[in-house]
């Protein structure tokens, strides 16, 4: 605490720079200050790209030992259009926000408040395009966990989409009476249950169930008798996709839920990181509004920048493995 | 133009950055070199969609990469400045991404040499 004092006052003179404000007294000078900053920043986006990387193995590994799955559910499930929608959107913020650096560095204010408005605006339009698709999979019952028809406790767990709405003696039951969802989908789908009982064994139960017909005939999925119970109003393409998936190895069927995974974690955290983006982004706006940047102190707004490009980079490598396969 | 401050810090800065002179070094690119990008970007963008819907068998994912690892190195050389930069930043981008792919090669590797005899177990057709 001695020496803080001393070495300020020693660098006052010595260096008269109008930035010495910005300047911390453990650097030598404000560009040492910077690029050490800039580094850290790199260090960081490096250890972002590890845990995306983790993700990234995830799915090389499902990919390769499934890629049957991979190209159904994708080609099913997953919109070209959006995609590439959204990886223009991405790639035009990433444009505005290192023109809003460049503007930062030469000091034209009002265009670098521009130009972050405009990056928040792609960061906004990105996020309505996923909310559209992650919508889209809701209802096509082809969420997270659970809430994917694929998943083998979907049955289990959304009795009330077992059958449709209009059915009347579901309603009648589900309604009026709080019977417990294991009761209710076992006066249900007595037969879907008998046939998922195996699994309920546990690893030995598994190991001991031969490769019987039983296991190979695709009725006894879950989630096909989830799909059939929605044919009443089943669009020709609801019909493709099951056909499609009936032609598939039991192997592989199994496995369908596992590509949601990934893409929903990928997708996922992707997203998560937007929306960290976007809070960023708008602080080192109000900052820029408030007139704390100039061409002689900006390294927030550069190395906010550089994370906004990351997220970029990011969505440019999961835009052809998600959605492009082919 | 300033006279060069007489502290022994500023040799170092000199190394990798030539024209220092103790001032802040923005390099700055140019708005004509950012759209320029963007367009090869954009360009890409619109390969790689095409090219996705040509059956190419196994080559569909490597051209998917390779156009995908082109346009990360155009964001990252020009909109991230590593172009400009310490090489030093592009170390920790690289050795990021080396560290990546040295993670989902082992594991394809090992995932590739036991799939086979994995594949016919009961566990694999039975539901987990």
């Amino acid at each position: 605490m001695s020496t803080a004092t001393p070495t300020a006052s020693a660098h006052g003179p010595d260096h008269d720079h109008a930035h010495s404000k910005h300047l911390a007294h453990h650097f030598d000078t404000p560009e040492q200050q910077f690029r050490s900053a800039k580094l850290g920043m790199w260090v960081f986006l490096g250890t972002e790209i590890l845990m995306f990387g983790g993700l990234f193995c995830a799915y090389s590994i499902y990919r390769h030992t499934h890629p049957e799955v991979f190209s159904f559910a994708a080609e099913s499930y997953l919109s070209i259009p959006l995609g590439t929608l959204n990886t223009v959107i991405l790639i035009s913020s990433s444009l505005t926000m290192a023109w809003a650096v460049r503007a930062a560095q030469l000091n034209q204010r009002m265009l670098s408040v521009v130009l972050m408005v405009l990056t928040l605006a792609g960061a906004a339009g990105f996020l309505v395009v996923k909310t559209i698709e992650y919508s889209a999979k809701w209802n096509e019952n082809v969420w997270v966990g659970q809430w994917n028809r694929y998943n083998a406790d979907f049955n289990d767990k959304n009795p009330a989409k077992l059958a449709p709405p209009a059915q009347p003696e579901l309603s009648s039951v589900a309604v009026p009476l709080p019977v417990p969802s294991a009761s209710l989908s076992d006066a249900n789908s007595v037969t879907d249950l008998s046939k998922i009982k195996p699994r309920d064994n546990g690893p030995a139960g598994l190991a001991a169930t031969p490769v019987s017909g039983k296991s190979t005939d695709w009725d006894s999925h879950p989630s096909i008798s989830a799909t059939s119970d929605l044919s009443g109003n089943e669009s020709e393409e609801a019909k493709k996709i099951t056909q499609r998936y009936k032609g598939m190895a039991a192997s592989d069927q199994w496995r369908v839920a596992t590509f949601f995974s990934c893409y929903f974690l990928m997708t996922g955290l992707h997203g998560i990181h937007v929306v960290v983006g976007m809070g960023l982004i708008t602080w080192i706006l109000i900052r820029s509004l408030k007139g704390e940047f100039s061409s002689e102190f900006y390294t927030p707004v550069d190395l906010i920048g550089l994370y906004w490009h990351l997220v970029d980079l990011i969505w440019i490598f999961l835009f052809p493995l998600l959605y492009l396969i082919h | 133009m300033n006279p060069a401050p007489s502290t022994p810090a500023h040799q170092d800065t000199g190394v990798s950055h030539a024209p220092d002179n103790g001032e802040h070094p923005p390099h700055v690119v140019s708005v004509s070199l950012l759209f320029g990008v963007y367009g090869i970007l954009l360009v890409f963008t619109a390969i790689t969609v095409v090219v996705s819907r040509i059956d190419l068998g196994n080559a569909n994912i490597w051209v998917a990469l390779f156009v995908a690892v082109i346009k990360g190195t155009l964001v990252a050389l020009y909109f991230m400045h590593l172009r400009w930069d310490s090489p030093f930043n592009a170390i920790a981008l690289v050795a990021a991404f080396f560290f990546v792919a040295l993670f989902i090669g082992l594991a394809m590797l090992d995932t590739h040499s036991y799939q086979p005899i994995i594949k016919p177990t009961p566990m694999a057709v039975t539901p987990h």
